[in-house]
């Protein structure tokens, strides 16, 4: 599943940020995933206010070397995974 | 050698035995503690700082009956207010839609309720006591609040056939992710074993099911799954490893490194009353026993997969083979693999097993103790 551009993620109920050894991690039901830059920035984004669209623009902006392609393709696969998590919802 | 010492990950808080079920394959060691020696509030709130700060994320507050401790508000508070993410694990009965607003109030993250079945004929016959109905209704208050939510089937002989049902309780509720997951035969399930392991037809026929529907609800249901080892070619690695990942404290406050530990013989066990968790994940003799590879005897010694199951479970060892520090016996490299394959050739063999899967049987079997099993249940201590 590619997630909708217009759609809106937001964490699924249970799912927060937390700190393990001065490290970000996604706190999930019997699992935790360490969060580095570009997938703190992406977690950071999914409050319910930022569509898809707007977490790739701005994280084109910040990762303006980058391959736009390439970065919207990542964000994209990373929004999936954690679907498939059931880490987010998308409004 | 040996690698740094990494902190644990999860900490399994059991903070009763007591329980209203009596599941013939509770994970609970068959000798039950009384409430008289159960941890007080303060002595869990230390304990949970001191798990933050060996870097544990996850708390698992579960028992027995976690809400069966009056000061479970106060227990969920400390656990969150220490910084971990915090799970239940409860059979819902000791709670109605107040009280579970209250958990969810004090930070509660996760809520795991435990089924027998997806009938109240079959969950009452596994957990004697009258409970589905009273499930079915915290499904329906669990719709209201935001929390994380899973359901745990726990699968056996007399409910794997039920899986389909399962998966529509689980689709009409608010439930993220399941866990079907198998009966691994320690304490009342070892004592049970002979009428909850499920054949080979049946297992097979489950997994089918269990893997469609991980495809059909992909992004809607997270669906774990744990078979019986006793079928695996290897075997499971028990906790993440003996001492590499999980704590569990028991109600009386001993630190052990899985749920059957106190099983094996001559091990002592530090008690959170006495020591730090760091002291006891670093130096104490019950987490030092089988961590790393210097126990290990052949096959698993120079084994390629002895990284990846650290050489299985050292109860299942002990229970099955006569010792804890050889090679899990689920393994198809143990020399012990023949006492497992002969249990499940008497089984699939069996009558017993031909009668649990046939179709309705116009004459009443003629062995009536398969259609109501001599059940060992587990009884509440004080």
């Amino acid at each position: 599943m590619t997630p909708n551009p217009q759609s809106r993620p937001r964490l699924a109920a249970g799912v927060r940020l937390g700190q393990n050894n001065n490290q970000q991690v996604l706190l999930m039901p019997e699992r935790a995933l360490r969060l580095n830059g570009p997938s703190l920035q992406i977690v950071q984004r999914c409050d319910g206010n930022h569509t898809v669209q707007q977490i790739i623009t701005e994280l084109q902006q910040i990762y303006s070397q980058a391959d736009p392609k390439k970065v919207e393709t990542d964000i994209q696969g990373y929004l999936t995974l954690l679907n498939d998590q059931r880490a987010l919802d998308f409004e | 050698m040996t690698p740094p010492l990494s902190n644990p990950l999860g900490l399994i808080a059991e903070l009763t035995h007591r329980c209203p079920l009596h599941c013939v394959y509770c994970s609970n060691p068959t000798e039950l503690i009384n409430r008289a020696e159960e941890l007080p509030t303060e002595t869990w709130s230390q304990v949970f700082q001191q798990a933050a700060q060996l870097g544990v994320l996850q708390a698992d507050l579960t028992g027995g009956e976690p809400l069966a401790r009056p000061d479970i508000l106060e227990l969920i508070r400390a656990a969150r207010a220490a910084g971990l993410y915090v799970n239940l694990i409860t059979s819902g009965m000791p709670l109605d839609e107040a009280r579970l607003a209250k958990l969810i109030e004090a930070g509660l993250d996760h809520f795991q309720l435990s089924f027998q079945a997806a009938n109240q004929e079959t969950a009452q016959e596994i957990s004697n006591t009258k409970s589905h109905a009273q499930k079915l209704r915290v499904l329906e208050w669990l719709k209201k609040v935001r929390v994380a939510v899973t359901l745990n089937f726990v699968i056996h002989r007399r409910n794997i056939d039920q899986i389909q049902e399962m998966l529509q309780i689980a689709e009409s509720s608010s439930a993220t992710r399941v866990e079907f997951a198998n009966v691994q035969y320690y304490g009342w399930a070892f004592a049970n074993r002979e009428n909850l392991l499920p054949t080979r037809v049946q297992l097979d026929r489950s997994l089918e099911g269990i893997k469609s529907a991980e495809a059909r609800l992909r992004g809607k249901i997270r669906i774990e799954s744990v078979v019986p080892d006793y079928y695996a070619k290897f075997p499971k690695p028990c906790m993440g490893g003996w001492g590499r990942k999980l704590m569990l404290i028991t109600p009386n406050g001993e630190a052990l490194p899985c749920h059957a530990a106190k099983i094996i013989p001559n091990l002592q066990f530090a008690n959170v009353k006495q020591s730090t968790l760091s002291e006891i994940w670093e130096r104490s003799e019950a987490f030092q026993k089988f961590r790393g590879e210097s126990w290990m005897q052949a096959p698993c010694k120079t084994c390629d997969r002895r990284t990846i199951d650290f050489g299985g479970c050292r109860c299942q060892a002990l229970l099955l083979a006569g010792d804890a520090a050889t090679t899990d016996p689920v393994c198809t490299l143990s020399p012990n693999r023949p006492k497992v394959d002969a249990i499940l050739t008497d089984l699939n063999n069996s009558v017993g097993a031909g009668f649990v899967y046939a179709e309705p049987p116009s004459a009443p079997p003629a062995d009536a103790t398969l259609t109501k099993p001599a059940w060992l249940y587990r009884p509440n201590p004080a």
